[in-house]
């Protein structure tokens, strides 16, 4: 299909060449400036973690196929985007990510096994948002572009923007497909971050992917112009290098942080993975596609890298790799031992206090399981008065 | 001599939905199918497996992650003639279309005085039970029901699942035909010459003495599996299959009931404000001095669809649940 959205015509920003090389090139200084202070150690921090998220990804995706989880949605191909990117966060900043940010929440340091009880069943929340500044998974596709407009105009309210305080000021990203940009959220979203100039960065993996869509089903302009058009500061990088994605956000951050508004950043990736352990990418997509990108490969560049610059050795490559084994029979230990949940968990979190239906609802199912008579017709047959006080009666637990 | 006629065929609902586009896209070439994945990919459920590479690009359609996009183009594509099927992934992606189904679908024809109708037929998956979550497992299908300007349709059967959508490709006003996604694997026999058929009516699926099952799409079966289980104890149980939710065939449910006495509307949707709400009153405003008995429902637990499987099995009507409210509603009011 002609389309004008391809990797060859587009300005990308890379500072790590697919073979594992500095791009060194005229244009790019400012960008090069962000990266040249990294410390080897802050290099190999990334690498650790985008490595670890790449096994997590692929226990997760086992214990799905071994029937322990009810779905996983994988994130290979995708750690430099979302490593990289959450590199440039401060403490403070919010994430609101959606369903696939495993690599963001790997390196918020939500604990693995938390984020599998998502995928397990056992709890929908899985984590606190609030002790780790990010939100739990979005699985509604673009909704998360506006619950982050809204949370960054709550920033602003609180006078957290520009202060110059660095300890202080706040920004807000929120991770999402191209897919998704489809979606009335995102347009709307990014309507509402720009007229307000709201603290939040619009960070799009465009992973070529939406299920069995290309993207070229979503857009015939490269995606990032999408955030030009709502006079959003915008730019493509090359999702796969763990450097021009954290120094592209660290650029957009501090545009945030002092108060210059959000910014859209097109992190240019591949979904090496299926969209789900539900799809099955043979039936869409071809060998060939999926070979060029896997040359790309986020990690390998990354470690290419290092080993060039004598930042890591044998010695450290032998550490990650019984480290990824431990968080292996860790994740497989644990998630194994996550108890359902009991079959009256459904009924405490559909409000915050007591309420009569779901009293009513519960009291039934609970005689019902416990093997005791039940009301079909839901104490209808009683005198309206006594309905009323049987309702009373069970929100006290009795019955 | 003739040739003796062919014998029904085993399938499935996902099949027998996949004939009635195949069979509606060769009657018709003004028709056409849109939505997500429905094409390369055979649709997320698999239902239009095959159809793009039979009817090619232009009238199997994969559009961008939009619904109120292709829901809202559906509606232009009818205003201007063509009979658009779109396809909806789930019933709770619908809500992203809700604007352009209620506002813009159902309320043309009165908004331009008559002028515009919109022959626009939307398809969509509906109800629990595959772990899918709170967010694609509702059955809002009631919801539905309230509006007035559509139909809503909702197959049981094979027969339904295949011919329902011919019929509502013919009816000038939209039709909305939701899809049990448990069903779509179920297997059953169908005639090989099975087509059209009417949506008016609803239909006795089992024909009973004691009580009347009322119940639509994706609890049907569950309901004639709890009939099989009330048989045993000498209970006999009507099945009432309601199969066009908006308009309500209210002449059938009243004479089933008036018949038996007794009233059991099943429906996984979740119970207050809902279509079994519906049915429930159409019977006490038509058939009250018929009945024998309070009208019982057996519905859906008032719970966000539960993912882990327990959970999510226990949150909806099962056969022994039908059976239990029914041998009470019997034994009780005897």
């Amino acid at each position: 299909m002609n389309s004008d959205i391809g990797e060859d015509k587009v300005p990308l920003l890379q500072l790590l060449t697919p073979e594992g090389a500095r791009v060194t090139g005229r244009g790019n200084s400012a960008y090069r400036k962000r990266i040249a202070g990294l410390k080897p150690e802050q290099l190999r921090g990334m690498y650790r973690d985008m490595v670890l998220t790449r096994r997590f990804d692929d226990e997760a995706t086992s214990l799905q196929r071994q029937g322990e989880l009810g779905l996983y949605a994988p994130s290979r191909g995708q750690e430099a985007a979302q490593v990289g990117n959450a590199y440039a966060l401060a403490p403070q900043d919010f994430v609101f990510p959606s369903y696939r940010e495993h690599g963001v929440l790997q390196v918020r340091g939500v604990d693995p096994v938390d984020r599998l009880e998502f995928y397990r069943g056992t709890d929908h929340g899985g984590w606190n948002p609030l002790e780790y500044n990010a939100q739990v998974y979005t699985v509604v596709i673009g909704s998360q572009a506006l619950h982050a407009a809204g949370y960054a105009m709550g920033v602003q309210r609180d006078g957290l923007v520009g202060t110059g305080d660095p300890a202080k000021d706040t920004a807000v990203v929120t991770y999402f497909g191209d897919g998704a940009t489809s979606q009335g959220d995102v347009n709307e979203g990014l309507v509402f971050a720009a007229v307000n100039q709201a603290p939040v960065v619009f960070f799009c993996q465009n992973n070529q992917w939406a299920i069995s869509e290309p993207t070229t089903r979503q857009t015939r302009t490269p995606l990032y112009k999408r955030g030009e058009g709502f006079g959003i500061p915008s730019l493509r990088v090359d999702g796969n290098d763990v450097l021009a994605c954290y120094a592209a956000t660290q650029e957009a951050l501090e545009r945030a942080r002092s108060g210059g508004g959000p910014t859209f950043i097109e992190a240019f990736t591949y979904r090496m993975g299926a969209h789900t352990t539900s799809d099955d990418p043979t039936r869409y997509r071809t060998t060939e596609q999926e070979e060029i990108w896997r040359k790309r490969d986020p990690i390998d560049r990354l470690r290419i890298l290092l080993e060039n610059e004598g930042a890591i050795d044998g010695d450290f490559e032998a550490e990650l790799r019984a480290e990824a084994d431990a968080l292996g029979e860790r994740l497989r230990e644990r998630t194994r031992k996550l108890e359902p949940a009991t079959k009256t968990q459904m009924f405490e979190t559909v409000y915050a206090t007591e309420h009569s239906i779901v009293s009513e609802d519960r009291a039934w199912f609970e005689a019902y399981e416990a093997g005791e008579p039940t009301d079909a017709t839901y104490a209808t047959s009683a005198p309206a008065g006594a309905a009323s006080q049987t309702a009373v009666a069970q929100q006290g637990g009795t019955r | 001599m003739t040739a003796p006629a062919p014998g029904p065929t085993t399938t499935t609902f996902r099949q027998a939905y996949r004939e009635a586009l195949r069979d509606a896209l060769r009657r018709d070439e003004l028709a056409f199918l849109m939505g997500e994945d429905v094409g390369m990919y055979g649709g997320c459920f698999g239902v239009s497996t095959g159809l793009l590479e039979e009817f090619g690009p232009e009238r199997v359609r994969d559009t961008p992650l939009s619904e109120a996009g292709f829901v809202g183009a559906g509606i232009g594509a009818a205003l201007n003639g063509m009979h658009p099927i779109v396809e909806v992934m789930t019933v709770n992606f619908s809500l992203l279309a809700l604007d352009q189904i209620m506002n813009n679908a159902a309320s043309m024809l009165h908004m331009s005085g008559g002028q515009f109708n919109v022959p626009l037929v939307i398809r969509m998956t509906t109800g629990a039970g595959r772990q899918l979550a709170a967010q694609h497992s509702h059955s809002l299908e009631g919801w539905f029901g309230h509006i007035p300007g559509i139909r809503v349709l909702a197959p049981g059967t094979l027969e339904d699942a295949r011919g329902m959508l011919w019929t509502a490709l013919q009816d000038p006003d939209p039709v909305l035909i939701f899809e049990n996604g448990r069903l779509y694997g179920t297997e059953g026999e169908l005639a090989p010459d099975a087509g059209p058929v009417e949506i008016d009516h609803a239909a006795v699926r089992r024909a009973g003495t004691d009580l009347t099952l009322i119940t639509y799409g994706g609890s049907l079966p569950r309901a004639l599996e709890a009939a099989e289980l009330l048989l045993a104890d000498g209970i006999s149980a009507e099945v009432v299959d309601l199969r066009t939710l908006r308009p309500l065939d209210t002449t059938t449910i009243l004479a089933s009931v008036s018949r038996t006495h007794r009233a059991v509307v099943v429906d996984e949707a979740w119970r207050t404000g809902s279509l079994s709400a519906e049915v429930s009153a159409r019977i006490m405003e038509g058939a009250f001095y018929e009945l024998d008995a309070p009208v019982a429902r057996v519905c859906g637990a008032e719970v966000p669809i539960p993912y882990a499987q327990h959970l999510e099995q226990a949150a909806l009507p099962q056969p022994e649940d039908i059976a239990l409210a029914a041998r009470e509603l019997v034994q009780d009011h005897g």
